[in-house]
């Protein structure tokens, strides 16, 4: 039995230690923003945060996560229902296509303005390693400065 | 007074007046069914022929909201706003009270066959919107009208005297106002009109020709949109498919011992794929493993012992069809356009330039791996299904099932990307074999490997380019000779003479341009499932003629710009028998050419190891062009500095989603032409994932990019393709401009970074 928390609620996993988070997050738990892209870690579509850093959940065995913090796209608004100001700027950008890497894209986003709060261009290409297939990545770079502006924004007030 | 009739009947019975249908809805709101012109049973058509026939798209709600209903399959395109624009635009109401639901498939069985219940649905060659331009626009007029009859039968005053604003029908005299809602039961009850109502003026837009965000962003960024991998239904089952490495290869036998040893594994059986060079239901032989979660599945299908007969594309491969193309090209193959008397033309040059150009096999990675949802009962089938086309879906699962289509439930759901591969349902077949099987509602899921490895990929070909010139670089004599493995392999009933079809398309430029002009074909028969990838031949057309353009200008000491402007001329329209005629105007390319050359300062003098290319063509409707500035390094680096794009769409509904298609189809063409390539070697696809199948990420992106809609006319074309065909070849002639270095092999890979260490 595994115990650990997702989006602040307790949970337990009793299947076997080798399922990645990401099947345990979708089958298991319902939570299906987290999506399935790969599977070995390239396109970033299954990106959650492990205590806060962001990691690819299909690569993560649940063994990983025990004891641990998890939070997935599900998780980011706050409990009353505000958006994240990445999720702000996502929105005010009307960045999604098909929208099946964005929350990937959201919660890489997330981590990185969270270490790097005012991102060039360059940061944010060597830093931001996500797939998007529609190519969506004029909007994902606005998007990101968009965010670092709205999370300063929040930090300050 | 006419009595109303059922649908079915109304659909059995050509030349009857269709009449409204009303009906309290769950939510309580009143939904209007809109019966839509003349309605003609047929069996159901493609894509491009749709016959509004039932539609029943509008729900009014009580407090003012109106919930319209999308029919087509939202893959990313943005038809789940565009479609809802016209018709609220249409019904003259406010689009910060629009809610967007998604419709089921709707098919209804006739005794001509089956006919549309809401109009065709299926998305593929950027029809979804021009497809439905009429029709949606025709659902917001007609209801608008009919609240207006109802509004003045009401009052008791003549039609003329009510208008509508913003959700509401306003009389003059006596003077009122009366909201929709309050209406629609009315509404409902009145006759059609007779003939369909005017439209608006496009001078009285509110919502069509604005930047409108899309409908379900919210459902995206909160993780709360449910796309088919996100289907979860009672009982369901997990299962996951071992498919044969090899093309065409079968199961000699397996042992089901270890898989089923896997915690979790429920069931282990053989799937039979089609007989080699029979047409595809599914794509291979293999054998499903069915399990309580995914994971179990993967895990169970690992542990499988399976014992492949590799068949008879054991030995194909990638670098025998490029040496047999070679070959092929040598000969003579199937002349399939001659116009003017190309031989003699070809003789009296005074200078004749010739090319080949290599364009690799692609696969359409869509980041959704393919997935489907099959429940099949004794005697019915709910599928939900990431589809183009869920009448395919409806098809497949009823020739996989033996069920009769009627009974088969078909919903869509949201889809995480199309590209064209999803025109096919061969996972659907999959999902229903394995349901009926084993009695459980099924959830098949893909792995990437599955999807890379299994895939209707993008023909590829050897094209060879010969052009005649006079002795003042006028070009006299057009050919392109294609060698290729065409897209209509396998396909039923399709005459070997036919197969070009679908690889060179007859009208493309420079016909009727160049007089004396020649399409030649040879087809290879390569073991390699081949489909309909994004603006199909295009693409590859795209990149050659625009290559060879560049490389006639300069071999003949012409600017390649002003070759082009010479070329396509002034505005007029030429015929075009293919999808996106009846005409197509070479005029709109040179307008759009000209607009990037000077957007990006064509012309002006760069420093060393940087250049412009420039690229522009005409797709199914739609005209795009690219500029773009690159810069080469010492050691072949390669760096896009700049992309200007624009595109010529007639009117831009949505100008947001236009340029988000310009955006997406600019990005996936140089992602394409950067380093894609499938390839075989004795009989199995090489690449398995995105580590050797790799998409471009952002860095590669330059920070400037440029989009520009140029608008034309007051009748929008598609958008999804026309971005893509012109972006490759813009960036190989760039990539010249800045080093000299011709690239007429795509993908580009390494090519530059060997050429410069080769030439150190």
């Amino acid at each position: 039995m595994i115990t650990f928390t997702v989006n602040s609620k307790p949970v337990s996993f009793d299947g076997d230690d080798d399922t990645p988070l990401l099947w345990v997050l979708r089958d298991h738990f319902d939570l299906t923003g987290t999506k399935f892209g790969c599977g070995v870690g390239q396109c970033g579509a299954c990106t959650v945060h492990i205590n806060g850093r962001a990691q690819r959940s299909c690569l993560t065995p649940v063994s990983a996560a025990r004891q641990q913090r998890v939070t997935t796209i599900e998780g980011i608004a706050s409990p009353e229902g505000r958006l994240h100001p990445v999720q702000h700027a996502w929105l005010d950008t009307d960045v999604p296509q098909c929208g099946y890497c964005q929350a990937g894209q959201i919660m890489a986003t997330i981590d990185f303005i969270a270490r790097n709060p005012d991102p060039s261009d360059g940061d944010i290409d060597r830093e931001m390693s996500n797939l998007c297939r529609c190519g969506t990545y004029v909007r994902i770079r606005e998007a990101v400065h968009l965010a670092a502006k709205l999370s300063d924004k929040e930090n300050q007030s | 007074m006419k009595t109303k009739t059922p649908a079915q009947e109304q659909l059995a019975n050509p030349g009857r007046r269709q009449f409204m249908v009303s009906g309290l809805s769950a939510t309580g709101g009143l939904v209007l069914g809109l019966p839509l012109s003349a309605c003609t049973p047929h069996p159901i058509l493609p894509v491009a022929d749709h016959q509004p026939q039932l539609g029943f798209f509008l729900e009014l709600m009580p407090d003012g909201n109106v919930i319209i209903g999308n029919n087509q399959p939202e893959i990313g395109q943005g038809v789940k706003t565009a479609l809802p624009m016209l018709v609220a635009e249409e019904l003259d109401i406010d689009w910060s009270r629009v809610e967007v639901r998604q419709m089921p498939l709707g098919i209804v069985k006739t005794a001509d066959g089956y006919t549309w219940k809401y109009g065709g649905q299926g998305v593929g060659g950027s029809t979804g919107l021009t497809g439905n331009w009429e029709f949606m626009r025709q659902v917001g007029a007609t209801a608008r009208a009919q609240l207006i009859k109802a509004a003045a039968a009401r009052l008791g005053v003549p039609e003329s005297q009510c208008s509508t604003k913003s959700g509401f029908v306003i009389c003059k005299w006596p003077e009122a106002t009366l909201a929709y809602s309050d209406l629609v039961a009315d509404a409902a009850k009145l006759d059609a009109p007779d003939e369909p109502p005017a439209f608006k003026d496009i001078s009285d837009y509110r919502i069509i020709g604005k930047r409108q965000k899309a409908v379900d962003a919210i459902d995206v960024i909160t993780g709360k949109a449910r796309y088919g991998i996100d289907t979860r239904e009672p009982n369901m089952r997990y299962a996951v498919i071992a498919r044969s490495p090899t093309l065409n290869g079968t199961v000699r036998s397996f042992s089901a011992e270890s898989a089923k040893a896997v915690n979790g594994v429920l069931d282990v059986f053989k799937i039979d794929g089609p007989e080699p060079g029979a047409p595809y239901h599914i794509l291979a032989n293999g054998v499903a493993v069915v399990a309580t979660s995914t994971w179990a599945a993967i895990k169970g299908r690992a542990a499988l012992d399976i014992d492949w007969e590799p068949g008879p594309n054991r030995h194909d491969s990638t670098e025998t069809f490029w040496a047999d193309n070679e070959t092929m090209l040598k000969g003579s193959g199937q002349i399939v356009v001659d116009d003017g008397d190309y031989t003699s033309a070809m003789r009296r040059a005074d200078r004749v330039v010739r090319h080949q150009y290599r364009i690799p096999f692609v696969s359409h990675a869509p980041l959704e791996p393919q997935n489907c949802y099959a429940d099949v009962k004794e005697d019915s089938c709910h599928i939900i299904a990431p589809t183009q086309m869920p009448s395919g879906a409806s098809r497949a699962a009823a020739a996989a099932t033996g069920i009769d289509r009627e009974n088969i439930r078909v919903d869509i759901p949201k889809v995480g990307g199309g590209f064209g591969r999803r025109l096919t349902n061969d996972y659907v077949a999959e999902a229903a074999i394995i349901s009926q099987r084993t009695g459980w509602p099924i959830k098949l899921q893909w792995t990437r490997e599955d999807d890379i490895k299994n895939d209707f990929y993008r023909p590829a070909g050897l094209h060879e380019m010969r052009a005649a010139l006079d002795e003042q670089g006028k070009i006299t004599a057009w050919t392109q000779r294609l060698a290729s493995a065409s897209k209509y392999y396998r396909r039923p009933n399709m005459p070997d003479e036919n197969l070009y079809k679908a690889e060179l398309y007859d009208d493309d430029f420079p016909r009727n341009i160049i007089d004396n002009f020649r399409l030649e074909y040879f087809h290879h028969a390569i073991g390699l499932p081949r489909g309909s990838w994004r603006a199909p031949a295009h693409t590859a057309n795209a990149f050659v003629i625009q290559s060879f353009l560049d490389e006639v200008a300069i071999e003949s000491g012409q600017d390649p710009l002003q070759l082009r402007l010479d070329l396509y001329g002034d505005a007029r329209e030429l015929p075009y028998s293919g999808h996106g005629g009846p005409t197509t105007n070479p005029g709109r390319l040179s307008r759009l050419l000209r607009f990037v050359a000077e957007k990006i300062g064509y012309g002006k003098s760069l420093p060393n190891g940087r250049g412009i290319g420039l690229a522009s063509h005409f797709t199914f409707g739609g005209y795009g062009a690219h500029a773009i500035e690159v810069e080469i390094g010492q050691a072949g680096e390669l760096t896009i500095r700049r992309i200007v794009a624009a595109v010529d769409c007639g009117l831009a509904v949505n100008p947001q989603a236009v340029e988000a298609q310009l955006q997406g189809g600019t990005i996936d063409g140089i992602s394409t032409a950067l380093g894609l390539e499938i390839t075989v070697k004795n009989g199995q696809v090489q690449q398995s994932n995105f580590h050797d199948y790799p998409l471009m990420k952002i860095s590669t992106l330059p920070s400037r990019f440029e989009t520009y809609i140029l608008p034309f006319d007051d009748t929008p074309t598609g958008v999804g393709e026309m971005g893509i065909p012109s972006a490759a070849p813009a960036l190989t002639n760039a990539i010249y401009a800045a080093s000299g270095v011709r690239i007429r092999n795509l993908p580009i890979g390494n090519q530059l970074q060997e050429h410069f260490r080769n030439s150190s």
